[in-house]
Formats: structure tokens, sequence, C-alpha cells
């Protein structure tokens, strides 16, 4: 695979892939540091500062010495990554926001780690994208809130995303070692960001496909199955029968076989 | 059965060759007499310590019948926790509860029992083990000839051997009397030819692509490069068969770069604009392909990992499928609404036997 | 049972109240149904007493669970598939149109108290079940306890196991969820894939086209009714052959094939059994108030549309979607005007063979080593290598088919493709048994010679001395008789030898039975004489 380009709103523009980098995304990640949802609220990248030039050319700095060996001093791509003409902030706010971009190394995809800027570089770095080429912008608060409609973003949820992520957003596999990764601990705002832009292999959920409301609805589904511990007890990752299978070899035979042996013991 | 003989059981290690004189066979395989170890009989009992301290005795006495009391309490607690911790309907948490405690009281009560059972046996009731004698399996001599004269005389008094004309018919009906039985199953399904249905599907000219489920019809600009619609057609919500249509129906639609379509010439003017619209049901055994990689052009079956290439009309590149998802053809309307050109030009779907 | 065994015992000099009444209650029943002459016969019947003859217990207790559970559930579970909207208390399914199978499903967990846990314990019970028949019949096999006179049992047995796996798939498929409806999808695959009537088997067994509206109430009747009224009847033959066998026992001192040694069932087997009846039990309802199992609320209704990233079916049926996915490319084929469906065949076929193979293997096994005799002694593993070599191949065999039904999980969780988890599989598949034979061959032949050695020379005790001459030597204890009749107490076979029959001539066929019974045998340890520990005496 070619896993490169971060994301695919900039392939878009580009008209042509690399064979590369892994830069690479899908949506959203693993190994989410947990209570991610705390942070909602208090998010300041929500409510996009002005673009002042000030923070574009601060932002243009970081990218010249983080980004550009892979994308190019004028973001419009090498053999080592994609152009970023035109992936817009929220790609940019996603990539580096869940510390898949900069990448730590060439795999199959970019995985989720620690962001390695703060969230105002972060945001320095999404306008001066977002001055090179029009493309999705942050996302507005209001999507964000999980305050929608629960069973009508689960039903949306089903169709268009459990068949990589699972039903329980508990992730997936995909082709040549990629995968979808779990959904429990991202922030709302990049499972927005994700879905507009479709990083890696991820299709691109536009607002014609799911609108903003079918986008609220989702993460409103998402933000309720995080919320809500299992009611029948500890969810064995949410993996299906298969670790339902190992359990009950490995506990519950195991169990039972060890009393067994204590019923069959002599006593001293 | 009747040839061989459980009586000419032998202790292990004897040479089986010198019984065949016997009247029944041992059968052929050739035991090695072993060296004569003999058997040293079952060795002496072991004394515990509750046997031999009075003391020890009484606290495993008071052992058991703690965990007996100990399960009455859990029972009382399971109904405790069934009242005072009842579900708030809409609150997870409460049923969360509710299975959690009822169950920790119920498993409490009966794992008690069951300690407390195990625990006198192992040490309070009496000790050491008991031998008793294997008897062959095989009747004796005499209620074998028995059974045998039972059978003689079955059928010396109904003339079952003799009377050939009543045996064999007697036979042939009862060989016959359930035949009705197996045609009384015709009717598990509708008269209805399947392969006829089978065949085709809801799709058809000028039918629109709606979304699922919202049921919205999709302008052909709407569908971005790198989107993926799941697409269910227009009319299917007035199908009476609303499920086994959209088992068939169900498409995904995605919009490739017209350089990245490897179209055959007569699928020409079967995608429009680069927007393809192919059969989302597993061509293996049926599973929907929905997994849909944005930059490799790769759909992944989920069940068991069939892998096609919509780039290349969806030919299958991994996996146990052997032929591609069929395609829709697709355009658009005067309205700029994606449309069918006509059904599928294949059946979806798993094969059958009559598919081709 | 108290009343039972009272009735058989001389009354003491001067009865209690209590034992009054019960002598009453035994009369009673005694001059009504002749109960002491059965209780005679087996209140002090003999059981040995091991933990892994406790197996099939285990899977007699979780399926008494099962019927419980399921009784329970019954009171609840509407098996229909007419389409309502959900009103349960479950928010994220609120209004959502489904059957209402999957409706009373999520009313039975979230809106009446103690049905979560039912369904929990039903479920977890069926797991358990079925993984415990597995285990008892690896005992068995591995034992030899399939052989002379209990060839019938194990097909009986392998029934039972054929039968849990039905009812399970069955039970599966009740909730109507995206999971349930999905597995029924490969199922329809799978019927239409069988040449000639498959379209058929399909159009009948659905009730006109997949997934049709009667496949969960036909299912509930097979699941509740039919299936497990047979599993209840094969289930009493089974013991009732058990009980007219008799347990089979371990090579042990003062155990002879003639007799059985353990402890009465009345009461100390009673005890023990009747109080591991409620352990397991108690695990079982421990295990369905602290894990989740098949969590329903989350898959959705079934729709043929959307599916989950993992859809797999129950452990025990993992085997054959593991065969599903390990078929190779291509196999696929139209001939004579029909399609032949080879990608689905070939898995029902191979595995077919594999079920059917295991289940005559105690006819394969006599008919080769031509061995009539009863055995009541089980043998232990390393005494029969070549057949612990089999088992070893079939359970390698088994595994692997088990493995790839998770492939795509092993890939995630181990970083790798699920190609090279695809492709690493289906080479496991053809040598893993073949490596599986030959190393448990070697390892039984290495742990004969070691009980050998024991036998002969008693165990290493690590205490190093010094003889006169200088030399050092390792003290070796001593076995005492019964330690050491536990080592050698197996009958060593000699591979059959072609003799001509009475007429002087040598058929084909006890060629081949020669043939096979020298592959079965050759390789064999023979077990310690007296004779070569006399003459091994001083040896060291």
């Amino acid at each position: 695979m070619r896993t490169h380009s971060s994301t695919d709103a900039r392939r878009r523009q580009a008209g042509r892939r690399h064979p590369l980098a892994s830069i690479a995304l899908i949506t959203i990640g693993l190994l989410s540091t947990g209570g991610a949802y705390a942070l909602l609220t208090t998010t300041a990248s929500a409510d996009a500062p002005a673009a002042s030039q000030a923070s574009i050319s601060e932002g243009q700095k970081i990218f010249a010495s983080n980004c550009a060996t892979c994308h190019g001093m004028s973001a419009s791509g090498t053999a080592d990554g994609p152009s970023l003409y035109g992936v817009g902030a929220a790609s940019v706010d996603f990539q580096m926001g869940t510390g898949r971009m900069p990448l730590a190394y060439q795999g199959p995809q970019g995985e989720q780690k620690p962001p390695q800027f703060t969230q105002e570089q972060i945001d320095a770095v999404a306008m001066y994208i977002a001055s090179l080429a029009p493309g999705p912008g942050i996302p507005d608060q209001k999507w964000l809130n999980g305050d929608g409609n629960i069973a009508k973003g689960g039903e949306v949820f089903r169709i268009n995303c459990a068949m990589c992520h699972n039903v329980a957003g508990a992730g997936g596999a995909l082709t040549e070692g990629k995968f979808a990764p779990s959904l429990s601990g991202v922030e709302a705002r990049h499972v927005y960001e994700a879905m507009v832009t479709g990083p890696q292999n991820m299709p691109v959920f536009n607002d014609t496909n799911l609108t903003p409301q079918d986008k609220a609805d989702i993460i409103s589904f998402l933000k309720f199955q995080q919320d809500n511990a299992s009611p029948g007890g500890v969810d064995l990752g949410s993996l299906g029968p298969v670790s339902e299978g190992l359990f009950i070899w490995i506990f519950g035979l195991g169990a039972v076989i060890g009393v067994t042996i204590w019923i069959t013991a002599r006593p001293n | 059965m009747a040839q061989h003989d459980g009586d000419d059981l032998t202790a292990a290690g004897t040479e089986l060759d010198t019984l065949t004189h016997r009247h029944v066979s041992v059968g052929t395989a050739v035991a090695v007499p072993s060296g004569a170890f003999t058997n040293p009989g079952t060795p002496p009992d072991r004394i515990r310590a509750t046997d031999l301290d009075p003391r020890k005795d009484k606290t495993a006495e008071r052992r058991v019948g703690g965990l007996f009391l100990l399960s009455i309490a859990a029972s009382i607690f399971a109904i405790v926790a069934y009242i005072i911790f009842p579900i708030i309907p809409g609150n997870l948490s409460s049923v969360r509860l509710n299975n959690m405690l009822l169950g920790v009281g119920i498993s409490l009560a009966l794992i008690s029992i069951g300690l407390g059972s195990i625990y006198w046996a192992k040490n309070l009731m009496k000790d050491g083990e008991w031998e008793e004698h294997r008897h062959p399996t095989r009747g004796s001599e005499e209620t074998r000839a028995a059974a045998v004269e039972v059978f003689r005389l079955g059928n010396e008094e109904s003339g079952f051997g003799r009377r050939t004309l009543i045996r064999n018919s007697l036979i042939g009906a009862l060989v016959v009397s359930p035949l009705p039985a197996v045609v009384m199953f015709r009717d598990l399904a509708p008269a209805a030819d399947p392969v006829a249905l089978l065949k085709k599907t809801v799709w058809d000219k000028n039918v629109r692509l709606m979304r699922d489920p919202s049921n919205t019809p999709i302008k052909a600009s709407d569908v971005t490069l790198g989107s993926v619609f799941h697409v269910i057609p227009e009319t299917l919500a007035d199908s009476p068969d609303f499920l086994e249509e959209k088992a068939k129906a169900a498409v995904l639609l995605m919009r490739l770069k017209p350089e990245d379509l490897h179209v055959s010439p007569e699928r020409k003017d079967w995608n429009y604009q680069g927007i393809i619209a192919y059969s989302k049901i597993c061509t293996h055994v049926g599973c929907p392909v929905a997994l849909a990689e944005q930059h490799t052009h790769h759909l992944l079956c989920p069940c068991h990992q069939s892998q096609f290439d919509i780039s290349h009309e969806a030919k299958v590149i991994f996996g146990p499928a052997k032929r591609p998802l069929p395609q829709l053809p697709i355009t658009v309307d005067a309205e700029g609404y994606l449309i069918a050109r006509s059904d599928f030009h294949e059946p979806v779907g798993p094969s059958f036997w009559e598919r081709s | 049972m108290t009343t039972v065994q009272d009735s058989t015992k001389t009354p003491s000099a001067t009865p209690s109240k209590g034992s009054r009444f019960t002598g009453a209650v035994a009369n009673y029943l005694d001059e009504r149904t002749s109960i002491s002459g059965i209780t005679k016969e087996l209140g002090r019947k003999i059981f040995p007493d091991h933990w892994s003859f406790m197996l099939g217990e285990v899977a007699l207790y979780s399926f008494i669970a099962i019927l419980l559970s399921g009784t329970f559930l019954t009171f609840f579970f509407e098996p229909t598939m007419t389409q309502v909207h959900y009103d349960g208390s479950y928010v994220p399914l609120k209004g959502i149109e489904m059957s209402a199978a999957y409706a009373s499903s999520l009313d039975i967990s979230f809106d009446i108290r103690g049905g979560l846990l039912m369904r929990q314990v039903h479920h977890w019970a069926a797991l358990l079940f079925v993984a415990a028949i597995g285990l008892h019949m690896l005992r068995v096999f591995f034992n030899g306890s399939f052989r002379k006179p209990r060839e019938l049992n194990w097909v009986i047995g392998f029934t039972l196991f054929i039968l849990a796996m039905a009812e399970g798939f069955t039970g599966y498929s009740l909730p109507d969820d995206l999971l349930s409806g999905n597995g029924l999808r490969i199922i329809d695959g799978m019927l239409k894939g069988v040449p000639l009537a498959g379209t058929w088997i399909s159009y009948l067994f659905f009730g006109g086209e997949f997934p049709g509206e009667v496949i969960v109430p036909r299912l509930y009747s097979l699941h509740i009714l039919l299936l497990p009224a047979i599993l209840v009847a094969a289930l009493g033959l089974h013991l009732l052959l058990m009980v007219i066998n008799k347990h089979t026992q371990y090579a042990a001192a003062g155990r002879t094939n003639e007799n059985v040694v353990g402890v009465p069932i009345m009461p100390n087997f009673a005890a023990k059994a009747g109080g591991f009846f409620f352990v397991v039990f108690g695990v079982i309802v421990l295990i369905a108030s602290f894990f989740t199992i098949n969590p329903i609320w989350n898959y959705g209704p079934y729709d043929p549309s959307p599916i989950s990233a993992g859809t797999q079916p129950d452990w025990y049926i993992g085997f054959l979607d593991g065969a599903l996915r390990l078929v190779p490319p291509g196999l696929e084929f139209v001939l004579w005007g029909h399609t032949w469906s080879f990608n689905i065949l070939l898995p029902m076929i191979v595995i077919g063979i594999f079920i059917v193979l295991v289940i005559i293997y105690p006819f394969i096994e006599a008919w080769i080593t031509g061995d009539k005799r009863e055995h009541h002694i089980t043998e232990r593993p390393r005494n029969a290598p070549t057949r612990t070599a089999i088992g070893a191949a079939g359970v390698t065999f088994y595994a692997v088919l088990w493995a790839a039904a998770g492939s795509d999980i092993i890939a995630t969780h181990f970083h790798l493709t699920i190609e090279a988890v695809t492709h690493t599989l289906q080479a496991l598949l053809i040598l893993g048994p073949i490596i599986a034979y030959f190393v448990a061959k070697r390892i039984c032949l290495a742990l004969q010679k070691k009980d050998r050695e024991i036998a002969l020379h008693g165990y290493e005790s690590g205490r190093m001395i010094r003889l006169p001459g200088g030399q050092y030597e390792e003290v070796h204890r001593e076995l005492n008789d019964y330690e050491r009749w536990r080592l050698v107490d197996y009958i060593d076979y000699k591979p059959l030898m072609v003799r001509p029959d009475a007429r002087g001539r040598i058929s084909p066929m006890q060629r081949v039975r020669a043939v096979f019974s020298r592959w079965f045998f050759e390789d064999r340890i023979s077990p310690a004489t007296r004779a070569e520990l006399e003459s091994g005496e001083g040896h060291h």
C-alpha cells in the first residue's frame, strides 16, 4: 500500500499519489489517552482564532522546521509526502492533534501518539496550511457537544462506520497491515475532522453524504457508548465472540478444572 | 459382537495368542508378555488430619456448616439486591448494578453449597477407596441363550420369517409411510421459483440511487473523490419484501479519478464521470463487502477477507471469493440525480447451482 | 437422596423421630416403585476419583444451567420477525425498526430485572458446555477410553458434541441482531453452494428468499424443542452406557482390568459431584455477573446492508468459519452449465471427512490393532505413541482452522497483515499436523524411556556421593512397588504378523492391515520387567 499522504484531501488536489510516506492516518487513534472528553468543552481550537498574519507566519516557521522535509518547503509535496494544498485546517488539526504527524516511522499507516506540539502551534500550522488553499476548516463546536440524536447516530454509524471500526468502535483489520483504529477516547473534534477529511485510507464523508447533523449524531452516539460502561460487566474489549471464546477456555474452564483438581486431591 | 468374548479378559501382559483355544477369539492383536511384575494391590489408606484430631474434625464441621449458612445469607442478599437495586429505565448503570449484585448473590449462594458439600466429603466422610468387581459387558452364556430363545419363539409364534408376504409388505409399508411427511415440507417456502428470484433485484432503468438509511437521492456532484455512499434503490421502500430485496440490492457508490479507473469496452457507459456502483454483497457467501479503502481502492469483506479491486471492475485480488462484485450501470437523470441504467447484468451475492 | 440411602440401612436400635419419618417415606416409595432394588444396585457403585474424569460432569452441569436459564428466557422472548418500533429503555435504539425477536431480547436485557443475568448465564454456560465436551472428548481420546466396550459411547458422545454445536448456533441466531443475521447470511451462502439442491435447500430453510420472516421461529422450534429433546435422550443413553460399562480407571496399584477402585456414589461421590454441580453453576453465574457476553444492543437490528468489523461465530463454530477463510483463491467453476462453488464445498468436504474420521476412529483403531478385548484401564498417552501422535495432528488441524476464524483479530492485535496471517495459517493447516504428529510421537517415546529408567533405577535424588574408588555418582531413590506398578502396567503390542489362513492364503486385506499395524506399533518402548530390574540392581 502506499501509505503516505497524510490526508487524502491533499491528494485530491494534487491529483497524484506518491507511494510512500506513511504519514498517515486513518481516523482516530488507538491508544488515545483517557478522559479526552473532559477536554472537549475547553478545546480552544473549536472556535478558531482569527487568522492573523502573525500566526500564519508562526505556522510557516513551524512547518518549515518540522514538516517541510517530507511535504516540501512550499507544502506542495515531495516523494516522501503529499501536497497539502487544500487539505484544510481540519486535516492539520487532526493529524497533528492526534500525534499522527510528524510520523514516527514509515509503516503501513501513521499511528496515534501523544501530540508533539501545543494546541497553539497546531493552530498556527493549520492557519498556514489553510491560507495556501481552501479546505475543510475546524468544525464548529455546536456539532461536537454530543447532544444529537443518539439512535439516529447509531443507525448511521452502523451503516457507514461499523464495518471498519466495529459496532462498538473497537476497531478492526484492513488490508495489508492497515487497520481502522479504536474510537474509544478520541475527541469529538478529531472524529468530526476524520470524517470530513478522510485521513489515510478512510473514505471522505462530505457534508452531502453525512450532513453535519448526521456527524453530530454519530458523535453523540459514540459519546453515549463511551460514557456508559457495558451493562453486562467487563466488555472484554468489545471484540465479539473471539474474546468471549478465549475467556471461557482460559478462565471459565481454567477455574472449573482448578476445582476438579481440588475435589480429587487427597486431603492431608 | 456375538463371537467375541469378554470372559476372556486377561490381566495385562498376557500372551493373547495362547488364549485362542477358548471358544471365542480375542482378536488378532499380539500383546507381548511383559516381565512378571505383579500388581502389588491397593496401597493402605492415608490418614487425614481430621481422622486423628477431634479438634480438627470439629473445625471442619464448623466450616461446612458456615459455608451452608453463608449460602443462605447470599441467597437472601440476592433477593434484597433484586428489590433495592431495581432497573431505572434509561439508566444503564442501574442495569449493570442489578446484574452484578443479583449475580454475585446467586453465585455465592451456589458456590457455598458446592464448596461445603465437597469439603464435607473430602474431610469428614469416610475416606479410602473401595473396590468393585467388573463383570464382562457381554451377558453370560445362559442369558444370551435365553435371549436367542426369545427371538426364536417370537419368530416362530408370529411367523415373521416364514410368512414372507407379510414381512416384506410390512417393511415396504414402513419405508413408504414417512414419505408424506417429507412431501409436506414443500410448503416451507412459497411456490415461486427461487432461481428466478435470485436472478433479479429491484434495480431497474431510471431507479434513483438513494442514501441508506435516510432514503434521499444523490446528486452526482455530491459524490466527491474519495467518498463512499451506502446506497439503496428508490423503489425499495415500496417493496413488500423490504429485507429480502435489500439483501440483494445494497450497493456501494464511490468516485475514483478517471485515470485510476480501468473500464472494459462493454462497460464504458456504466460509470458516470468516475462514479461507480458495485453490489455490496460478497460473491463468496454473501456478507456485505463494505470496507472501502480510499487510496488503495480495495474493498475488504470482514467475514472471510475476500478483497476486490474497484479500480479494476471489482476483480478479486485476495481471499476465497472467485467472481468480481457485480457492477450496477449508472447515469444521471435530468435533475442531476444518479439513477440506474438497468438492473445488474448478473445475479448478485453467493453462487448457486443454477446461476450460470 | 437421604431417603433412599436410609431405606437400605438397618435401623439403629432406637430410631429417632427423624429417621422414623424417613423410614416411613422410604417404605411408602418402595412399596410403590421397588426403589430399594435400584438403590441397592447403584447406591454404592464405585466411581474412580480423578480430576480428568470430571470434565464430562462439567458439560452435564453447564447443560443444566442452560436448561434452567433458557426456560426463564422463553418466558419473555418473542420468537417472531414481525417488524416493530423499539420502545424500550435502551436510548441508542429508541424508535428504530426491528424484529419483535430483537426487541424482546433487548427487553430481557434492559427492562427485566435479572433478565440480562439470565441471558449471560445462558450464553456463558453454552460456551462452557461445548468447551467442556471438547476437553472431555480429548481426555477420552488420549486415554484410549474409547476402546472396547466403549466405542458406541464414543459415537453417542460425538453426536452430543454436534448437537451442542447445533443448539449453540440456533441460539446464536435467535436475537436477530446484526451479528446473528450475518451469521445466517453465511449459512445461506453455504447452503446455496451445495450442488444440485442448494438453492432449494436455502429457499425452504428460510421460507423464501433470505432473510425471510420465518427463520427465527423455525430456529426457535429447533432450539427449544427438537434439539434439546434429542440431546437429552442421547445424554441419557450416554450416561446409561457409562453405568453399564462402569468407568475406566488409570493404571495404579490395586487396579486391574477386572475391578474398579474409587469412592461409592453414596455418600462420597454424591456429595462431591452434587457439590461440584453447585460450584460449576455458581462459577457460570459469577462470570455472568461480571463479564458481558454478546452485547446484542451494540449490534443493532439485522439489516442486510451493515456489518461489523470482527464478525465471527461463537468459538465452537469457529473452525467452520476458519475453513471458509482459508480456502485457496479461485475455486469456483462453471462446469456442464452449472456453478460449482468449491470455495464453499471444499471446506465442507474437508471438515466432513475430518468429522467422520473422528467419529469412526475407535473402529479404525480396533481394526488396525485387531484387538477385541475389553479395556478398562486407560492408557497413558505416552504408552500409545501413535494414537497420541494422531490425536496431536488432529488437534493441530482443528486449532489452525479455529485460529483462522480470528485471523483479522490476530492481525490487528499482533500488528501483522491479514494476508500474511492467512497465508501462514494455510501453510500451517497442511504442515502443522505433520509436524505435530512427529513431535508428539518423539515426545511420547522419550517419556516412555524416562518411565523405564525411573522404573528400573528410581528417581534422581540430586544428591551426589563420592565412592571409595574416587568416582562420583548420583544417588537414586528406589521406587516402591506401588509407584513402579503405575509405570510398568501397560500392554506392549507387537505389529500384526501376516499369517496364511486356513487355506494357506494371505488375503490382500490382511496385508494392508499388517502394514497399518506395523505403522501403529512399530515404534515402541517395552515396559520394564522384573528381570531387568533384578539384573540392573547394583548397576549403579
